[in-house]
């Protein structure tokens, strides 16, 4: 797990851009029993439907992934071998070897989708979350590409989704219990406080002290996803919705250095520019030239 | 729970899941904790933050291992083997030896000092059979089992398989104080019995039986040992990966003899925590929806050739003992009376004894199938059950659910027990025709929890209220709606009738007032009927040591007696918590005593062992017990009480006995009553294995274990090459039990939508199976088909010399409902354990091939 500790730039480490009074939440994949609860809180407090999916074989993941549909997903990585096919017995101390992570849109600090949506259906909320506006949502999809963690989806009614009104969603951060003093359905239903909800500076000091405590008992991987150092990269400032890993990002399906594809776009319309004066001038000498 | 009783006085969990935050060691064995009690194991994790080790023992890796520090993968059904090498590592190590806390606790809390009748012969002695093996009966006479130089001898019948659960008084019956070697050197003395029973237990014999390589076995036995002693408290979890084997009693009982030898029992962070099967199973035995028992633990009477209750007086003479709590058992079964048949129980007759049912045979859940299929059962209620999927060779009990008259079938959705008549495996495949099938089904809708009040008792004996918040739709109603209105209608039916029924329908006192348009009976009016009142005034009893034995008293159930002690305080809603006991939050009975036997929590001189470990102590200026906890026997009992001669009940206990039901007091290492299958446990094999065994090669299977041998229920001989590989049933924390509460509702029925085997890598490659490839498994009970899910979690074991593949498969599916697959108890056989009456659902013989069944019977419905 040194790699991931190398990763870390001290001067980030357990710095975040959230404003003051920001919400989110920490989930802290080493209390996680991957037991769903948090899946199954979500589909009854939002009123989802059911997907459709079926068996998968892939552990006990029969959900896939996040969707305009599911908005909290458990993803479970079986590392049971080691290299020489050995099975373990002692582990490290928290979970290991069997790894689950309860997966959510990560309210960014600086969030691709809401940059992206031309119609101002995205909107920064007074908790400093990230929720679409279905009222004014269109339907163009631009939200989609623009997350660098795949959250947001178009629910198009094909596959896994039944309502299929064609229009973007992802997780609120039960914006409707926000308002009248709950916390999320999630955070409430998770048995061992792996989802903790709260304040994100009081979150990120709590994931601090917990990552210490961590490596104090072996735990060397232990860090946190979503601060200026990992995973809140990229021009995104870090993750309101952020995590502790005992390994890598990339076991868990997460970017290791994500980034707000909007960066892209002025050194993008820069080349571009360049391109068509290039061409340009181009054209006009060949054209001289006759 | 007779594994526990026999032991330690009572059949419930002796400590709670908040207080195995207080662990130093959680051994969670026969468990999956994280995923079927995801609630209480946020402790077990509270514990792990605060530096505890916590140990998975289990032949599958799952979610519990995943935060385990230690896993220890074991054969399925191999567990007494284990905890055998544990006592026998724990007597023969330096620690035990060398520390002066554990020849303390186990001479003064335990019965190791007593001596026991020189006649007793064990294992050791007799080729792996107890002394007083009656063989062509397949059961023992426990005569030689007793402790020496007592007047009494168990009764001829006690120790006959009729009934499901040993009774309570069973446990001792003193003529005289036992006869005692504090020294522990008495070759006849229980301590020299255990360790020479124990002997053959080594590490080496360990690996060879359980496939649990030695070093790592070695491991597990010192981080037990370590965090055990005056200062530190290791705890075992275990839930029914114990109890279904038909050795199962045995296995919990090791446990129990582990823990006393350990000094574990009673101390905050010990104990043993029985994780029942779901919600309010605790309730079910307690205010029991068992055959054989009253309520509070009091036996059912018997009406057989060998066990005779006949008069109130002879029920008295037979299941009352002089020393101990049970001493009592007149007031509870008088007040008891008085409750149910109110001024229809009168001293001239008998209280009404002559009203209840007695038993005439066996009539437990496993005896009914059968029953049913041979036209003996002619109707069945069933309510909250789910027999077609959940029954033992669920094919054999459909069969019997095809013979009866009428069938009742309670529940929230239209389950397979409902349903079994046109949409069964065997009808979908055409072997059985709807039209042949005479059972007339009658389906009624159930309310959910939340849309009815009551209460569950849970785990830790810890009854919870919970409220209405909704009422249930159209015609569903409560469980209490139903039996209180149908009980109300046969009394009408019944009204006049002056045959021995009608007159015992007519005793019954059934006058629960009701409220609201629907008429449900005012369930508090319940809970005062059970905490009990004095006859004369109504007015509410303080706790059962008020209750007497001359009907001035009325008690539904004695050991609930303190729920409600005054008008309008129902305890079992109070919700203050804190730090320690919290004996605000809820009511657990006895008298809200939270730790069980709490009084080895002090050393025998009334000081805590430790300051880390106090739990309740002796306050001399007081003159009474004081601590955190309500103390578990008289508050009042010096440490120094010695009993004068002839002394009675409690008061025959010295004041260092912790056992207060047990009629010496003590713990029992050495079981001298109560376990029909030997005073000591014993590992014997299951009774399908595909290896011999090497403890005691002459007896490899439980000669004590019921056998239920049919056509329609086949077993596998041992080491039958047809059936290879161990089975091991279970569950999945995205589902409950058979499936009517989580297969018909979307958002569970998508996160675990289909019926699974788990193999592992190498057995699939053997066969040449892919992950999710088909494969079809087989008994001689029937055959089904499933989805493989090829895993690393699974893995072959080394036992004997032998690889043994291990096979797993979650028991919920079925093929009603959104989420269905093949039922795993089609595969299961009905055989039993002589103490509990439970199957052996844990490990068992099958065989696996890739492929389908011709009739598709198990195929997923929905394409």
């Amino acid at each position: 797990m040194s790699t991931t500790v190398a990763r870390d730039r001290p001067g980030l480490t357990g710095t975040t851009g959230a404003r003051p009074g920001a919400v989110g939440f920490l989930t802290d994949t080493t209390l996680c029993i991957g037991c769903k609860a948090c899946e199954v809180a979500c589909k009854q407090w939002n009123q989802l439907p059911m997907d459709e999916l079926g068996f998968t074989g892939h552990s006990y993941d029969n959900t896939g992934d996040l969707g305009a549909t599911t908005w909290r997903h458990v993803a479970f990585i079986e590392r049971i071998s080691d290299e020489e096919g050995r099975r373990p017995t002692s582990m490290r101390a928290f979970q290991s070897n069997w790894l689950m992570m309860s997966d959510v849109c990560k309210h960014c600090v600086y969030a691709g989708c809401m940059e992206a949506c031309p119609t101002g259906a995205i909107i920064r909320t007074e908790f400093d979350t990230v929720v679409v506006q279905q009222d004014v949502c269109n339907g163009c999809g631009y939200c989609v590409p623009a997350c660098p963690f795949g959250v947001i989806a178009l629910d198009l009614g094909d596959g896994h989704a039944r309502i299929g009104d064609g229009k973007a969603h992802k997780c609120t951060l039960c914006y409707d219990r926000l308002r009248d003093g709950l916390e999320p359905a999630c955070a409430k239903a998770c048995p061992t406080d792996s989802i903790q909800f709260g304040r994100v500076e009081d979150l990120m000091d709590r994931a601090q002290q917990r990552v210490a405590t961590l490596r104090e008992q072996g735990v060397a991987g232990a860090h946190i996803y979503g601060d200026r150092a990992v995973g809140g990269t990229g021009g995104i400032e870090g993750l309101n919705a952020f995590f502790i890993l005992t390994a890598p990002p990339e076991v868990y399906n997460l970017p290791a250095q994500p980034e707000l594809p909007q960066r892209k776009t002025i050194p993008a319309s820069l080349a571009t520019v360049a391109a068509g004066l290039v061409f340009g001038l181009a054209a006009v000498l060949s054209l001289r030239r006759r | 729970m007779p594994g526990l009783g026999a032991r330690l006085g009572r059949g419930g969990a002796t400590t709670t899941q908040q207080s195995l935050a207080d662990s130093d060691c959680i051994v969670i064995m026969g468990s999956n904790m994280a995923e079927n009690h995801p609630v209480g194991f946020r402790f077990v994790l509270t514990a792990k933050t605060r530096g505890a080790t916590v140990i998975h023992v289990d032949p599958r890796f799952s979610r519990t291992s995943a935060l385990a520090d230690l896993h220890v993968p074991l054969r399925a059904g191999s567990d007494l083997a284990v905890l055998g090498g544990l006592i026998n590592y724990v007597l023969n190590s330096e620690r035990w030896n060398s520390d002066p806390f554990f020849r303390e606790y186990v001479t003064h809390y335990t019965n190791a000092p007593v001596i026991i009748n020189p006649d007793f012969r064990g294992p050791e002695d007799l080729a792996g059979l107890f002394s007083g093996y009656v063989a062509d009966e397949r059961r023992y006479t426990t005569d030689t089992w007793q402790y020496a130089d007592q007047q009494a001898r168990p009764a001829a019948a006690e120790d006959q398989a009729q009934t499901a659960e040993p009774r309570p008084q069973y446990l001792g019956r003193l003529t005289a104080p036992p006869r005692l070697d504090p020294t522990l050197q008495d070759p006849h003395c229980v301590f020299q019995l255990v360790k020479r029973h124990y002997a053959r237990y080594t590490p080496e014999m360990v690996e060879r039986v359980s496939g649990i390589p030695r070093d790592r076995f070695v491991r597990l036995a010192e981080t037990i040992l370590a965090n055990s002693g005056r200062d530190r408290t290791t705890a075992f979890c275990y839930a029914v990966a114990w109890t279904q084997h038909t050795t199962g009693t045995q296995i919990i009982s090791a446990c129990a003899l582990l823990q006393l030898l350990l000094g574990n029992i009673g101390r905050p962070g010990g104990g043993i925590l029985a994780l029942r099967g779901h919600a309010t199973i605790q309730g079910s035995t307690d205010i029991p929806t068992l055959y054989n028992l009253l309520p509070g633990y009091l036996p059912m009477p018997m009406a057989t050739e060998l066990e005779r209750d006949r008069t109130l007086e002879e029920y008295l003479r037979r299941n009352r003992p002089l020393t101990g709590a049970w001493y009592n058992t007149p007031a509870y079964l008088i007040s008891l009376l008085k409750a149910w048949y109110g001024d229809a129980a009168t001293p001239e007759n008998d209280f009404g004894y002559d009203f209840l049912p007695k038993i005439s045979g066996d009539a437990s859940f496993q005896a009914m199938i059968p029953m049913m299929k041979d036209g003996i059962m002619k109707g069945l209620f069933c309510m909250g059950m789910n027999p077609a999927v959940g029954g033992q060779n669920a094919v054999l009990a459909r069969e019997g659910l095809a013979n009866l008259d009428w069938l009742v079938v309670r529940d929230v959705y239209e389950i397979e027990t409902a349903a079994f008549w046109y949409d069964a495996p065997e009808v979908r495949a055409g072997k059985v025709r709807p039209q042949d099938i005479k059972t007339e089904v009658f389906f009624l809708p159930a309310a959910l929890a939340g849309e009815k009040e009551g209460s569950f008792t849970n785990t830790q004996r810890l009854v919870q209220w919970h409220d209405k918040s909704i009422d249930p739709p159209g015609d569903a109603r409560s469980e209490a709606w139903f039996l209180y209105h149908l009980g109300r209608r046969l009394k009408e039916l019944y009204r006049g009738d002056d045959t021995a029924k009608g007159r015992q329908i007519a005793a019954l006192t059934w006058d629960y007032p009701t409220e609201g348009p629907l008429q449900e009976p005012v369930i508090e009016a319940i809970v005062r009927e059970i905490n009990g009142y004095t006859v004369a005034d109504g007015r509410l009893v303080p706790d059962f040591s008020a209750l007497r034995d001359d009907g001035s008293t009325a008690c539904g159930c004695w050991i609930y007696s303190g729920i409600m002690p005054e008008e309008g305080r129902n305890r079992a809603k109070s919700r203050r918590g804190d730090e320690r006991a919290a004996l605000e939050w809820g009511y657990s009975w006895p008298r809200n005593v939270r730790i069980l036997y709490n009084r080895a929590s002090a050393d025998p001189q009334g000081r805590p062992w430790s300051e880390r470990k106090k739990w309740i102590w002796w306050d001399a200026a007081a003159g009474r017990w004081t601590g955190y906890d309500v103390p578990d026997l008289p508050e009042t009992k010096p440490p120094d009480y010695q009993p004068p001669e002839g002394a009675v009940g409690l008061d025959a206990h010295p004041g260092d006995a912790p056992f207060v039901n047990m009629a010496d007091g003590r713990g029992w290492l050495f079981a001298a009553s109560g376990l029909r299958d030997g005073p000591l446990p014993t590992h014997y094999e299951p009774w399908e294995t595909p290896v011999g065994n090497p403890l005691y090669p002459e007896q490899p299977r439980s000669p004590a274990a019921i056998l239920l041998e049919r056509p329609d229920n086949r077993y596998h001989a041992l080491g039958d090459p047809r059936f290879p590989y161990v089975l091991t049933t279970y569950r999945l924390t995205e589902h409950h039990t058979a499936g009517g509460m989580s297969r018909f509702v979307p958002w569970l029925a998508e996160l675990q939508p289909q019926g699974f085997a788990e193999i592992s890598p190498e057995l699939a490659r053997e066969l040449g199976i892919d992950n999710g490839d088909w494969v079809v498994i087989s008994t001689l009970r029937g055959e089904i088909e499933a989805r493989a899910l090829v895993t690393e979690r699974m893995q072959p074991l080394e036992v004997d010399g032998r690889r043994i593949h291990q096979v797993g498969i979650p028991w919920h599916f079925g093929y009603s409902g959104i989420a269905t697959g093949g039922i795993a108890n089609d595969l299961s056989a009905l055989v039993e354990d002589p103490n509990s009456r439970i199957h052996e659902a844990k490990a068992f013989t099958c065989n696996l091939r890739k492929g389908r069944l011709r009739s598709g019977a198990g195929e997923e419905r929905r394409e």
